[in-house]
């Protein structure tokens, strides 16, 4: 099945190692996928603050784009995404007077959603659709020097446990572990790092990111792994002030997919992995396993 | 003009019709003066009245003048459920000097004013069951209730603190009990428990004696470790069969020397103990606990060498040479018992702390449940009453998060009712064993009982903090260097309108109660029915609250739902009195709807036989016909149904009656509307 | 004689009088989709616990939804809390009741926009303004010319404070020099526009526009 891949604003701009990443690791893996012609902006958390039902409407567009073009399922692999994309549904499947307002706003173009286009995150894919064991197979450097914290983040199991547990997800451990990584104990893998607010109103969302990475490092990790643009940005973009408010906890923090493409044998560089803040100054093991 | 005739009433019947406001419980939405107006012009209606309360003494004395002034023949009364004042009714109508089954009942309450809004609509509903009623009053004729005889022995499943007591007030008024308990001993819960609220007795002080009354007493039989498996029979005349489980020792022979626990191949107890909420050990052969009734020893199978592989020294063998009380190679067992009533005193289970994962349970080790701190905190308990955390250290600061599992939609929606003041006892009793901080995390402080708010007042005056907010989290993540190291609790106290975050060594989980597991199944065997929250269903909840729908089978204590030692004691009594009501009179006066054949009808294809749940129906060799016995039938129906010649008729339920009922539903109506001038597609179109 | 000076200064009256409630606000806000347990609150505080913000704000969540429902329509609109909402939905999650407090949230935020109620220059609002006039115009959003604008249009003094982050990205190849287009924007303006028609029916009356401020178009 061809998934209708479905970037996200973030990805291609501040988040750009993400993309660079994922493509590879899905190539590697023969994953098929095209990108969603014409895709627009989801709608998410700042847009919502300021009218719900457009943001409806703006995620609406994308699952008619993608009926249009006879996909069966969307790719999104920025959290804020999935959720907005995953909520847009949520809205249509149970209130009449949204599902009427987008469709009369789609039909004003001309087009339409009469198939429920799943949403799915590339965690969900790589886990559910390829499996662990050809993940494995694939694995050329095992990764055993990496000490994860593996970082959920908040909307990728909120409010909606897609494909997997909200208290205590483990979709990304498994992934990890497979790739020989050794995964600690992160207690705090789903608590928000206040990524929409550093920006805006520094000290709060700054002190979000600053208990994550205390945290993953007392829990004895070397790298934070993340599936979300936003919180890359957040755990990785400010340690100088947060340095400067409550100490340092400087570590790195990665997307899974480039850990995934390390494993792979993949280019530091091709992975985008230099566009990090923080550098990663784990000397991963070069010996080649076949 | 096109119509369609009204079933011809009867000749001479002459109907007294009531209808009641009940307060404003009817009358708010159905005009119950136009219900008797309509009624009164109704063939056979001689009386038509509407009146606020029919059920009251002066209601009743309306029908019984009736029929005597008026020589009425048939009475229907339009008011609440059957279930409720049917038998009121009925009695009026005898006492008014006219059999009782000469009256219907419409229930105009809770099939009309209680679902309707619609005053115009639910009035004509009022007025078409009414006329329903009136058509089919006139085919009821004269019934005799029968008499069947009730066995004077009284089932109680469960031997809690609820079955215990139930147990020992028939059996001391003189009747025979026969108490099955699931476990190896009875005591339930509640000699798990150290201290009872809010009197801080002892809980074992008060209950051990009942225990042993109950094990030494000649009117009853005890069987523990044992499950009822089936239930036959009907109130009464019950016949259940019991499964004994193998506890490899022959009952009879053991006295409780326990010597063959000191001579186990395993030195030192090694298995969670289940009676210490596995905080202590014991060994494959066991007492539950010193004081345990009956005082027999039980073996674990899973854990037992000689069960398990045949390859032990059986040193427990050579301590029991003299009595010869263990046995290998027991299996289970049934037997048989015959009672008359049955009391269901079934229990709870705590809920399972691993559902809620924010709380920590499972995954930090200092997080106990209530039920284990009750045992921590006991002297005979597993650490003699010292209470420490799992390294053996002592707390210095101590969380009791309430409500875990209850108030909660994602788990249970109700409130557990005993959690609070539990909550409240141990708190004093942790205090007083470790001289700790105890903060009390709670969402509304529920103390509605004797002396309960004395008490939660003692607890506010002996210092320990309390904190109105539900515990979001017990985590182990530090915000400051002061709580490295501390599960700290994450809560908002919304009475000072502060989040915080307390560090404590120790968190205890005030667990709810839930049903047991296999209540579904226990429900179905006993034919009772559930609620929503799977706790078993009484009959009304203020005035039959330990009856059930089935005639017989009385509930105690909290399989019904949550309560609290007192208010279980209070209902195993009430349940035991419901008992003796039954037994003491002697006899049980069935409903007369059961069926009959008329055996000019019957071609004799037995297809009704095997039918029959009840096994009422034999057949006549020599006439060739089917025969219903009427002690034995239940009035179920199902032969009417099946009787492919319609030979089979039941009591209360002719075809006459139930056809002309149907028609009087809806044909009139049909008629009412022609007259307004409408065609028969108008009428039709609704 | 200072501090005596500032306390009396600072001396507000704390007591709430009938007139200082908006009937109807909390009815409002429980007909707007996915606000409508709000009533089942038994105000516990789990949100508040949980909630990783709750730490900064003036009002804790569960204050909020007491004072939804009791009408303080401009306590609430006026609060800093629902700004400081990052929507990690750990509060819809945990709630016993099921309450969906950060889709309450949301909506307090819409209504704060459209009302006016928040202070000048506070940059939140500002952004989520910005954002929504930057989809309507490009269908696409890119957080650097974002955040720029809104720095600008909220506290331009910030701009210094950010430099080295900026810098950071630049020489990361972080920082896109030029903002994001879908190329049917026709279509999408088309789309939204329909919205602003429609919902008036169907939605209670209350509009938005493509820069990102309310109006009531009945």
């Amino acid at each position: 099945m061809k998934y209708a891949y479905y970037p996200g604003c973030s990805i291609q701009g501040t988040g750009r190692a993400y993309e660079e990443s994922l493509l590879p690791v899905l190539k590697e893996l023969n994953i098929d996928f095209e990108e969603l012609e014409d895709w627009n902006c989801c709608g998410a958390t700042a847009y919502m603050s300021v009218d719900e039902i457009k943001s409806c409407v703006l995620a609406s567009r994308n699952f008619a784009l993608a009926e249009k073009f006879g996909y069966a399922e969307i790719m999104a692999p920025c959290s804020a995404c999935y959720l907005v994309l995953n909520k847009a549904q949520k809205y249509i499947e149970t209130s009449k007077p949204v599902a009427e307002t987008v469709e009369k706003a789609l039909s004003s173009a001309n087009l339409k959603m009469t198939k429920k286009i799943k949403v799915r995150h590339p965690i969900d894919i790589l886990l559910n659709d390829i499996g662990l064991e050809k993940i494995k197979q694939h694995v050329k450097r095992p990764l055993k020097e990496f000490k994860v914290a593996t970082y959920y983040g908040c909307q990728l199991v909120r409010p909606y446990s897609t494909f997997d547990d909200q208290y205590n997800p483990t979709s990304m451990d498994r992934i990890l572990k497979a790739l020989g990584a050794t995964v600690v104990y992160f207690p705090i893998k789903t608590r928000c790092c206040g990524s929409s607010l550093t920006g805006t109103l520094p000290e709060p969302g700054l002190f979000c990111a600053y208990i994550i990475l205390k945290e993953a490092i007392k829990r004895g990790a070397n790298v934070i792994s993340t599936a979300c643009p936003l919180c890359q940005f957040n755990l990785d973009g400010y340690h100088d002030k947060i340095e400067k408010k409550w100490g340092n906890v400087r570590i790195p923090t990665l997307y899974f997919t480039q850990l995934m493409g390390l494993a792979f044998g993949i280019s530091e560089e091709e992975l985008g992995i230099n566009r990090c803040i923080i550098p990663l100054n784990i000397q991963s093991n070069q010996t080649v396993s076949a | 003009m096109e119509s369609v005739k009204m079933n011809s009433n009867k000749e001479g019947a002459r109907i007294g019709f009531y209808v009641c406001h009940c307060g404003h419980n009817i009358a708010s939405v159905v005009d119950c003066k136009a219900v008797a107006e309509y009624v009164s012009k109704l063939p056979g209606v001689v009386v038509s009245r509407d009146y606020k309360y029919m059920c009251s003494d002066p209601g009743q004395e309306l029908i019984m003048n009736d029929i005597k002034e008026q020589k009425l023949n048939r009475i229907v009364v339009a008011s609440c459920s059957p279930l409720l004042h049917e038998h009121t009714f009925r009695n009026a109508t005898e006492k008014g000097g006219l059999n009782p089954y000469l009256c219907q009942m419409v229930n105009i309450r809770e099939h009309d004013s209680w679902v309707h809004s619609d005053r115009a609509a639910a009035t004509l509903k009022a007025k078409e069951m009414a006329r329903a009623a009136i058509q089919r009053v006139t085919h009821h004729h004269k019934l005799e209730t029968k008499k069947v005889p009730i066995r004077p022995s009284v089932l109680v499943v469960g031997g809690g603190i609820a079955g215990i007591h139930a147990a020992l007030t028939l059996a001391n008024a003189g009747k025979q009990v026969y108490l099955v308990e699931r476990e190896p001993t009875i005591g339930g819960h509640m000699a798990k428990f150290d201290k009872t609220f809010p009197t801080l007795d002892c809980a074992a002080c008060i209950l051990t004696p009942k225990m042993s009354e109950v094990g030494s007493h000649p009117n009853i039989k005890l069987m523990t470790y044992s499950e009822v498996v089936k239930v036959d029979g009907y109130v009464g005349n019950y016949t259940i069969t019991v499964k004994h489980k193998p506890r490899y020792i022959i009952e009879e022979a053991c006295v409780g020397c326990t010597e063959c626990i000191n001579a186990c191949i395993y030195t030192t107890a090694k298995f969670p103990d289940e009676f210490n909420e596995g905080l202590g050990k014991r060994k494959p052969i066991y007492m539950p606990f010193p004081q345990a009734t009956p005082q027999i020893v039980v073996i674990d199978p899973q854990t037992c060498i000689q069960i398990k592989t045949g390859k032990c020294k059986k040193t427990c063998l050579e301590a029991c040479l003299d009595r010869k009380a263990i046995d290998f190679n027991q299996k289970e067992r049934f037997s048989e018992i015959q009672v008359g009533a049955i009391v269901i005193a079934t229990g709870f289970k705590t809920f399972d702390a691993h559902r809620i994962p924010q709380y920590g349970y499972g995954k930090y080790p200092n997080v106990f449940t209530a039920l284990e701190i009750e045992r921590m905190v006991n002297a005979s308990g597993p650490t003699g009453g010292h209470v420490v955390m799992r390294d053996g250290s002592e707390p210095k600061s101590i969380g009791i998060v309430h409500c875990v599992g209850s108030r909660d939609k994602k788990t249970n929606h109700y409130c557990s009712r005993v959690c609070c003041m539990y909550s409240l006892k141990l708190a004093h009793l942790l205090k007083e064993h470790s001289g700790a901080e105890i903060y009390n995390f709670y969402i509304d402080m529920r103390t509605p009982g004797k002396s309960y708010e004395e008490f939660y007042d003692k607890l506010l005056n002996e210092g320990v903090n309390f904190i109105r907010g539900r515990v979001g989290e017990v985590t182990d993540w530090a915000f400051i260097p002061e709580e490295e190291g501390k599960l700290i609790i994450r809560v908002e106290d919304t009475l000072a309108g502060y989040v915080r975050r307390i560090p404590v060594d120790m968190v205890v989980l005030s667990t709810g109660l839930e049903h047991q597991p296999d209540a579904d199944a226990v429900r179905r065997m006993f034919n009772m029915s559930c609620g929503s929250e799977g706790f078993f269903l009484e009959r009304h909840p203020k005035l039959a609250p330990v009856n059930t729908f089935t005639d017989g089978i009385l509930l105690a204590g909290c399989c019904q739902g949550p309560k609290d030692i007192p208010d279980t004691v209070a209902q195993a009594g009430a349940a035991a009195a419901e008992a003796l009501v039954l037994i003491d009179k002697g006899y049980i006066e069935q409903e007369p709807n059961t069926a009959f054949v008329r055996e000019e009808d019957c071609s004799g294809c037995k297809s009704c036989i095997p039918l029959c749940p009840y096994s009422a129906i034999s057949f006549d060799e020599q006439k060739k016909k089917a025969n219903i016995n009427e002690a034995l039938c239940k009035g179920c129906g199902t032969c009417v149904a099946s009787c492919p010649s319609g030979s089979i008729v039941q009591n209360l339920f002719e075809d006459e009656e139930i056809f002309s009922e149907i028609e009087g539903l809806l044909l009139d109506n049909i008629n009412e509307k022609f007259a307004q001038g409408k065609t028969t597609q108008e009428v039709l179109a609704k | 004689m200072q501090r005596c000076r500032i306390f009396m200064q600072e001396l507000v009256r704390t007591i709430k009088y009938e007139s200082d409630r908006v009937p109807g606000f909390g009815n409002e806000i429980l007909k707007v989709p996915g606000c409508e347990n709000l009533q089942s609150c038994i105000q516990c505080g789990t949100c508040s616990g949980m909630c990783p913000l709750s730490i900064y704000m003036d009002f804790t969540p569960r204050q909020i939804i007491e004072l939804v429902r009791s009408d303080f329509k401009n306590e609430v609109l006026k609060s800093y809390t629902i700004w400081l909402c990052a929507s990690c939905y750990v509060c819809t999650v945990e709630c016993p009741r099921e309450v969906h407090i950060t889709d309450i949230m949301y909506e307090l935020k819409q209504r704060a926009i459209y009302e006016g109620y928040y202070p000048n220059h506070f940059p939140i609002p500002t952004l989520a303004r910005e954002f929504f006039a930057t989809v309507y115009k490009r269908g696409r959003v890119t957080e650097n010319f974002l955040a720029v604008k809104m720095i600008l249009k909220s506290n331009w003094l910030d701009m210094f404070k950010s430099w080295r982050l900026g810098l950071n990205l630049l020489s990361r190849g972080r920082f896109p020099m030029k903002p994001e287009n879908i190329q049917n924007k026709e279509e999408l303006r088309k789309i939204l526009d329909t919205v602003d028609k429609v919902s008036i029916d169907t939605l209670g009356g209350i509009s938005h526009i493509g820069n990102g401020t309310k109006t009531k178009t009945n």
